[in-house]
């Protein structure tokens, strides 16, 4: 393991020393300044340098790897766009100057807005919220304004089991009442079974499509008919985007708000918590409730609108992670209609070859062809009490990031692949070989092995149960 | 798999021993089973009113997180605190040791779809 910086400080190297005239500044009242050293580690150059790429070493990353993880949409960053991001002309820009020195900054935002309004078939964006579950709550938050101003006491979201968990957290958050709605087999709707729980208190219905289980949801037209007949709006949970751009459009699929990923489907950086992006989007009827500031066109200029009386407000600072928007602009423009609508059949095209390549060995619960995502359950082929959780642990060993496991709960033992666009056949084929070979044979074979992986890794298995029931959240 | 004759179960997973007007609840072996190891317990307060198949407790695994529902409704009268404070009781004792809340519950018509250990079986 490598060591801390703090272990590998020692008295014999010279400490660094910060250099500021903390002393003599009068703007820092006189009990807040410090009266000891920063006790910053002292480490000699060359050190600190392999250590930080050693442990670079360590990660598993999009840059090293295969990074598979089912609803994430980890498709290659194109770099272009961290130099576009680094870029002088947005490095130095600070928020709080004024909005006539910063017309770029301002339009791109505007134009990043309209096109996610083309793309999705939505009438106006936000680009406020920091990522997805965020984004979901602002939505949440602008269907409880919206009936609120119509003054209907709704109380209640209807939430598939189907669907991704920070829905139903969302929701609740927003001060809604969830309403389980279960699922077909294959993770759909029915648009009757949704009529029959609909009532006079229903705010609105959380969806994702394709979904949770990569497939289109069908009866979506149908469904979106008795919501509306009932005065209940439709959310759509933009995690699965990637599927559909430029084939279908959320809007037109009956949809009144939504949220997008920019950090998935739009190709930014994520993982790691962050900073990511979820821009969030309405039907006309709704803009009124957008979060304040609105990037507006006024006489040719752009201007920064907060006087919005019934927005829901800032959520966040400023004008949400300007860097991510820039590289999510830079993506749209660099691939243009065509190429958004080329990503996501490709996006799909490459879950359905591995899906092929599969469906005879191992249980698909959703059937043999999918959207840009599918979900194994590889109960019955995996032999000698070997869980899906060994048989991911083992793909650490070949040098993969391991898929989504154990979600969606309704599918035993799952794993969920999403391979997206941006892979080779040649990648695809060894993942696939990788995965067989360990479901198949290794569990058959050296049951053992697999239930103790990952063996080559810089840890072993951690003990993930000790570690919720007991973490140490500081280093002694 | 342990299910025991003597209790009554729901389709989500849940065990009732009735004792009078009087219900212990936990989750059965199976679900423990399937959950895995439980790492955190959030019971009802004393004395609140649970309604039947509303979320009553949540227990959370390396897992997930999954709601509790009381397979009767009434009020509390019991929670298990021991399972705040060591959750593998969940996973090491789920009928005894493991349960976690009592019931007072009034109507009885409310048992009427409580599953037996034979009807248990058959949907696991």
């Amino acid at each position: 393991m490598e060591k801390l910086l703090n272990e590998l400080s020692s008295q014999s190297n010279p400490s660094y020393e910060v250099k500021c005239d903390i002393e003599n500044d009068c703007f820092i009242p006189k009990h807040l300044k410090r009266k000891s050293d920063l006790g910053l580690p002292s480490v000699a150059e060359n050190d600190l340098l392999r250590h930080f790429t050693n442990l670079s070493r360590m990660n598993y990353a999009l840059s090293t790897t295969f990074y598979p993880l089912g609803s994430c949409t980890m498709k290659y960053n194109p770099l272009i766009n961290e130099r576009i991001a680094k870029h002088e002309a947005f490095n130095s820009i600070h928020p709080y100057q004024p909005a006539e020195t910063m017309q770029g900054v301002l339009e791109i935002m505007h134009c990043l807005e309209r096109d996610l309004c083309e793309i999705s078939g939505m009438d106006y964006f936000s680009l406020q919220p920091a990522a997805g579950a965020h984004g979901e709550f602002a939505g949440l938050l602008i269907i409880a304004a919206h009936f609120k101003s119509l003054k209907q006491k709704r109380t209640k979201i209807i939430v598939p089991d189907s669907a991704h968990g920070t829905n139903p957290a969302s929701a609740a958050f927003a001060g809604f009442e969830i309403v389980p709605l279960k699922s077909e087999p294959d993770g759909s709707l029915s648009a009757q079974k949704v009529k029959e729980i609909l009532t006079p208190e229903t705010a609105a219905i959380m969806l994702t499509v394709p979904n949770t289980l990569g497939v289109f949801e069908k009866e979506i037209a149908e469904i979106a008919k008795v919501a509306h007949e009932n005065g209940t709006l439709l959310y759509y949970d933009g995690a699965n985007l990637n599927a559909l751009m430029g084939f279908a459009r959320p809007g037109d699929l009956g949809f009144d708000v939504m949220h997008i990923n920019l950090h998935k489907t739009f190709s930014t950086p994520h993982g790691g918590g962050g900073p990511g992006s979820g821009p969030v989007g309405v039907k006309s009827f709704l803009e009124q409730f957008l979060p304040v500031p609105r990037v507006e066109k006024k006489n040719d200029k752009y201007v920064l609108d907060y006087k919005k009386t019934k927005s829901i407000g800032c959520v966040k600072s400023f004008f949400g992670n300007f860097p991510v928007i820039l590289r999510a602009y830079a993506y749209v423009k660099a691939l243009g209609g065509k190429g958004l609508k080329n990503a996501s059949a490709q996006a799909v095209l490459n879950a359905n070859y591995m899906l092929a390549k599969f469906k005879d060995k191992i249980t698909v619960p959703a059937g043999s062809r999918c959207m840009h995502e599918f979900v194994l359950s590889p109960k019955a082929a995996l032999g000698n009490g070997v869980r899906t959780l060994d048989a991911a642990k083992r793909l650490l060993d070949y040098g993969y990031y391991a898929p989504t496991v154990y979600f969606p709960l309704i599918v035993e033992e799952a794993i969920m692949i999403e391979p997206t666009e941006t892979e080779s056949k040649e990648t695809l084929d060894k993942f696939i070989e990788t995965l067989n070979k360990i479901i198949l044979e290794e569990s058959a074979d050296e049951p053992q092995r697999v239930k103790d992986s990952p063996l080559n890794t810089p840890v072993a298995r951690l003990n993930e149960v000790e570690a919720a029931r007991n973490p140490i959240l500081k280093w002694k | 798999m342990n299910i025991p004759v003597d209790l009554k179960f729901t389709k989500t997973h849940e065990w009732i021993k009735i004792e009078g007007n009087k219900a212990k609840v936990g989750i059965t072996d199976f679900a423990q089973h399937e959950i895995t190891d439980v790492v955190h317990v959030e019971l009802p307060e004393n004395s609140k009113n649970v309604k039947k198949a509303q979320p009553a407790a949540v227990v959370e695994s390396v897992k997930s997180a999954f709601d509790i529902y009381s397979p009767v409704s009434g009020k509390i009268v019991e929670v298990n605190e021991e399972v705040l404070g060591s959750p593998e009781l969940i996973n090491q004792d789920p009928y005894g040791k493991g349960f976690l809340f009592a019931v007072e519950f009034s109507d009885n018509n409310e048992l009427a779809d409580l599953l037996s250990a034979e009807e248990y079986k058959k949907i696991i």
